[in-house]
Order: C-alpha cells, then sequence, then structure tokens
C-alpha cells in the first residue's frame, strides 16, 4: 500500500457527482446491451412482461434496475471498513465469474469424474516440472548474473549471448527446438526432460536480470568491506552480497514462477500429460471441451493463489531484519 | 627499510583518467605511530589510505605495507588485507549479521577459526568498545555512535598490524563523535599504529604523532601537532586551519 496521508479524505464513492456519473454510465451501457432475451430478461418477466415484447420499455426496466442494484452495492460497501470492502468486492466477482461460467451449462459429474485424474496427473506433473525448472532457473540465474557482472570477456559474452537468445525466441519454439532440435545431435531426450530444460533455460534468462539488478542493487561499501577483511570473491558473494540481495530477488522471482506455473502449460504440445495436455484431450471424446478447460484454469488459479500467499509469507519473513 | 615499518609508500601516483589523484606521495608509518591526514575535500585523503589496503590502485611508486609489496599481480591481496584493519565513514556493517556475527566472521572464515574461540575474542572486543549488551542485537536498531565502535571492534578482532580509519566520525551526528574518538583515543593509548583520515583538529592534537596535510593530491605539509596548529609553514595549511577552527 502506498504511504498514507493522515489527512481524512473524503470517500469518493459517496460523492453525488460520482454516484450520478456511475449511474449514467451503466444505464447507458446496458441500453446499448439489449438484454432482455437473457435471463435477466427473464427474472424481470413479472414487471415487464414477455421480454422478447418489451421492447424499449423492457430494455430500459432491465438497465434501470441493474444500475440501480449496482450504484446502491458500491454506496453500502463505501461504509464498510477495509478489510471487509475487500472482502465483499472479492466476493462479488467471484460471484460473476461463476454465474458467467454457470452460461455454458457445464456437466457437473463429467467435472467430478475427471477431476481427480487432472488432479492426481496434470497437477502433480505440472507442479514438479515448474518446481524443478525453478530451482534450475535459479542456478543458472546466479551464473548468469555473476557472469554478467565479471570483467573476464568469455563469460560476459557467454551470458549475454545466453540471455539475449532465450529471451528473444517464443518459449514455445524453445520447447519445439530442444525436443525436436536436440535429437539432430545425437541426443534422444524424452519429453518431461525436453520440458524441463526448455523451461529452465528460458526463466535463467529472465531470471539473470533479476539477479543482476539484485546484486548490484547491494551498496559497493559492503564489497569494500568484506574486501577490507581479506574476504574473496566467493565468500563475498555467497556470505555477504547474495543474503542482501535476496529480498530484492525473491519478490520478481516469485512473479517468475506464477508465471511458470502457466508457461509450463506450453510443454504439453510435445505431449507431456500435465495439466493442459489433459485439459485438452480428456474432454475431446465427448466434446466437453469447456468442462475441462474450466477446471483446469481453476486449477491453475488455485496453485498460483497458493504461490501467491507463499510469496507474500517469504517476503515477510525478510523484512523482519529491517525492522528497528 | 627498517623491521618496525607497518607501511611504506615511495613516489605514489594515481590518476582516475586525466586527473591526477594522487602525486608523489612518500610516506612511512612505525610501529605504533599515530598519523592524522586532512586536508580540503577531494585532496586525496582517502584515496591514499585506501590504496594502503588496496581497495584502491596506484599506478605508480611502491606501497609495502607489513612487507609485501602490493603490486596489481598480486596472487593474494588477502594476506595484507587481513592485517590491515578498515574502518570506513559509512560503517559498512552487514546489516543481515547480528553485532556478535560482524565481529566473528572475519577470523572464522579467514583465520578458520573456530565459532567458540570467534565469539570470545569477538565478546573481548565488544566490550573494549564499551558495548558487550548490544551483541546480539542487528546493527540497524544501534545508533550511529554504536555502529561505527562495532565495526572498529570488527576490524580489531582480525587483530591487524595497522588500523585505517577513512573519516570515521563524519558520518555521525555531533552527540555520537565523542563516544568514537573516546575508543579511537583508547585505542592510541594502546600503541595500536593507527592512520587516520579526519576532520577531528582535536583528536589530532590529542593524540596524533605526526599530522600530514594533503592539497590536491600532494603532501604539502608534515608535523608534530604542537608545531602543526601553532605554526603551520605553507600558506594552504593556514587558510585550512583557519577555515576549520573558525567556529
Amino acid at each position: 500500500m502506498l504511504y498514507p496521508d493522515t489527512v481524512e479524505s473524503e470517500v469518493i464513492v459517496h460523492k453525488p457527482w460520482f454516484i450520478t456519473a456511475m449511474f449514467a454510465a451503466i444505464l447507458a451501457c446496458f441500453l446499448a446491451l439489449n438484454l432482455t432475451g437473457t435471463t435477466m430478461g427473464e427474472l424481470m418477466r413479472p414487471v415487464i412482461g414477455d421480454p422478447v415484447q418489451s421492447g424499449f420499455y423492457g430494455r430500459f426496466a432491465i438497465a434501470f434496475t441493474i444500475a440501480v442494484i449496482f450504484c446502491l452495492n458500491v454506496v453500502l460497501i463505501g461504509f464498510a471498513p477495509l478489510k471487509l470492502q475487500i472482502a465483499i468486492v472479492w466476493l462479488e466477482l467471484l460471484l460473476l465469474f461463476l454465474a458467467f461460467f454457470e452460461t455454458f451449462h457445464l456437466s457437473l459429474p463429467f467435472i467430478r469424474e475427471k477431476l481427480p485424474f487432472m488432479i492426481t496427473q496434470g497437477v502433480v506433473t505440472t507442479l514438479y516440472v515448474s518446481a524443478i525448472s525453478i530451482v534450475i532457473a535459479s542456478a543458472i540465474a546466479i551464473l548468469g548474473a555473476v557472469a554478467k557482472l565479471s570483467t573476464n570477456g568469455f563469460a560476459y559474452a557467454i551470458a549475454t549471448f545466453y540471455t539475449s537468445f532465450f529471451r528473444g525466441l517464443p518459449l514455445l519454439m524453445q520447447v519445439y527446438l530442444i525436443y525436436l532440435g536436440l535429437p539432430q545431435l545425437g541426443f534422444v531426450i524424452d519429453a518431461v526432460p525436453a520440458g524441463i530444460l526448455a523451461l529452465s533455460l528460458c526463466y535463467g534468462a529472465y531470471m539473470t536480470e533479476i539477479f543482476r539488478s539484485g546484486i548490484q542493487s547491494i551498496d559497493r561499501g559492503q564489497w569494500e568491506a568484506s574486501r577490507s577483511m581479506g574476504f574473496g570473491f566467493g565468500l563475498t558473494m555467497r556470505k555477504v552480497i547474495l543474503p542482501q540481495a535476496l529480498p530484492v530477488i525473491i519478490p520478481p522471482t516469485g512473479n517468475q514462477f506464477i508465471s511458470m506455473l502457466k508457461d509450463s502449460s506450453l510443454v504439453s504440445v510435445i505431449g507431456v500429460w500435465e495439466l493442459m495436455f489433459l485439459a485438452r484431450t480428456l474432454g475431446q471424446k465427448t466434446f466437453q471441451h469447456m468442462e475441462m478447460l474450466i477446471s483446469a484454469a481453476m486449477l491453475y488459479w488455485i496453485m498460483s493463489i497458493c504461490l501467491e500467499l507463499i510469496q507474500s509469507r517469504i517476503e515477510h519473513h525478510y523484512a523482519r531484519s529491517k525492522v528497528r | 627499510m627498517s623491521p618496525d615499518t607497518i607501511i611504506q609508500a615511495t613516489n605514489v601516483a594515481k590518476w582516475y583518467g586525466a586527473f591526477q589523484v594522487l602525486k608523489d606521495i612518500n610516506l612511512t608509518v612505525r610501529k605504533g605511530e599515530r598519523i592524522v591526514i586532512c586536508g580540503p575535500s577531494g585532496s586525496g585523503k582517502s584515496t591514499l589510505i585506501r590504496c594502503f589496503n588496496r581497495l584502491e590502485a596506484h599506478q605508480e611508486g611502491d606501497i609495502t605495507v607489513t612487507g609485501v609489496v602490493l603490486h596489481d599481480k598480486m596472487r593474494n591481496v588477502a594476506s595484507v588485507r587481513r592485517n590491515v584493519g578498515m574502518v570506513f565513514q559509512h560503517f559498512n556493517l552487514f546489516p543481515h549479521m547480528t553485532v556478535l556475527m560482524n565481529c566473528m566472521v572475519g577470523p572464522m572464515w579467514i583465520k578458520g577459526i573456530k565459532p567458540e574461540a570467534a565469539k570470545k575474542t569477538a565478546l573481548q572486543f565488544l566490550e573494549r568498545v564499551r558495548i558487550p549488551d548490544q551483541a546480539n542485537k542487528f546493527p540497524v536498531q544501534l545508533s550511529g555512535g554504536q555502529q561505527q565502535r562495532v565495526a572498529i571492534a570488527r576490524s580489531l578482532c582480525m587483530q591487524p598490524a595497522v588500523m585505517l580509519f577513512d573519516e570515521p566520525t563524519s558520518a555521525l551526528d555531533p552527540e555520537m563523535v565523542s563516544e568514537v574518538l573516546e575508543t579511537m583515543t583508547s585505542l592510541a593509548r594502546d600503541g595500536m599504529t593507527m592512520v587516520c583520515v579526519t576532520h577531528e583538529m582535536g583528536f589530532a592534537r590529542a593524540v596524533a604523532d605526526r599530522v600530514i596535510f594533503m592539497n590536491s593530491g600532494q603532501i604539502i605539509e608534515e608535523g608534530k601537532p604542537h608545531d602543526f596548529f601553532t605554526n603551520p609553514q605553507h600558506e594552504r595549511t593556514k587558510l585550512f586551519l583557519s577555515q576549520i577552527l573558525k567556529h
């Protein structure tokens, strides 16, 4: 959160001009969208009669009702304390999404039947592919960052070539290149190792930059103090610089991990049975694509939320030594 | 070179690009000597003492520290550095370690001393700078003066042959300057060899064996504190002293 001012600011959602503008905007928006043929029209039947026959009166009534409900909702939430506001808005947005999914008329029994396999096979594969990749990527990133900061021409050239190449190519293409290209050189590689290799190399390149900026953010004085005591490069790096750079490195690395979790879906193209692959194949036989895709989407989301929580815990942990 | 010479600099010169920061510096520091280097800002005094543990490289002349000649091709600068303690203007304590760990890591990692023994030495030196009760705090929890005294203790734990002080009180609140100077004074009384870059003229007068005045990269005056303060020879020194002692 930003550093808040001590001056009590007025609640914007309670200002008449804001409410009027919001009301007008929503009214106009839903007048333009004709909702008479939808569930909304059915719900309004007692007021407007047959929705299809109701014409402009029906459209207006529906838009007006929605605008009133929306504005009332916003104004009421404006009275709640901050935490409650956040919770209510989250809940409402979630319900809207569920309502959106509801319109697909998903077959719940089908989902219930396939879900266990999606978790035991898909989620587990996605998780371990991502976890192994992030570990390897971090190792590559440390090496890459040190090489990029070194005065050794070879190391610098290799590191910059590597980051340039792997940041410059689409990940999908890297997956293909490794899976289909390495056998040309005589290494026949399985789909899972190929996927892990592609993810590690690609994310290692991005994370090299994160690690490099983290290392550079540490005050020069720390190097000088270490040197003046006789610490060599490795010791200084391991024991003085990296531990201090970690709090800088961790938030963007957490981001990368969340992003990798979803990008791991790209390895489905080489036939790894991870979540995305199952989502596409399980529904194929019975044409129930939407069921599987939405289930997979929810599973990805849940995993990301878990990672976000873990990330904030770690950030909190590292914030401690800065507290006075 | 006599055996009790700790630092010897002969004809030292250094450039930053085209700008010459050190010009023909000649200086000998003998065992147990307390030397104060002063001069206007930008005169090269910090650069000079940073050359003594090779945080900076000089380009011409020779610097010999504890019998080792400092040069470009040094495989093991570390062996010199572990004998030369340095205290910085901004303390440069390791913020992610407790005060105690700050003092223990040098002996443990460089000299291979066992943690228990290192802890004993560390506590002994923290006692020496009069803050043993802060041993388990982190540096940020301490005042500036306390942090600087920890930094002094950290250097002492390596049991150096000479201590270099690079404007140790310049970043401190006025009230905290004296506690650091007292620590340095008591260190001087115990016979530690010290080279101090400082603007604290009272300290120079009370403690120094020699005061060295630098201006634009050169040593232009050198003498016993009494002579230096009461009878400066050079015009630039007179101007500097009149400025600094005016208030």
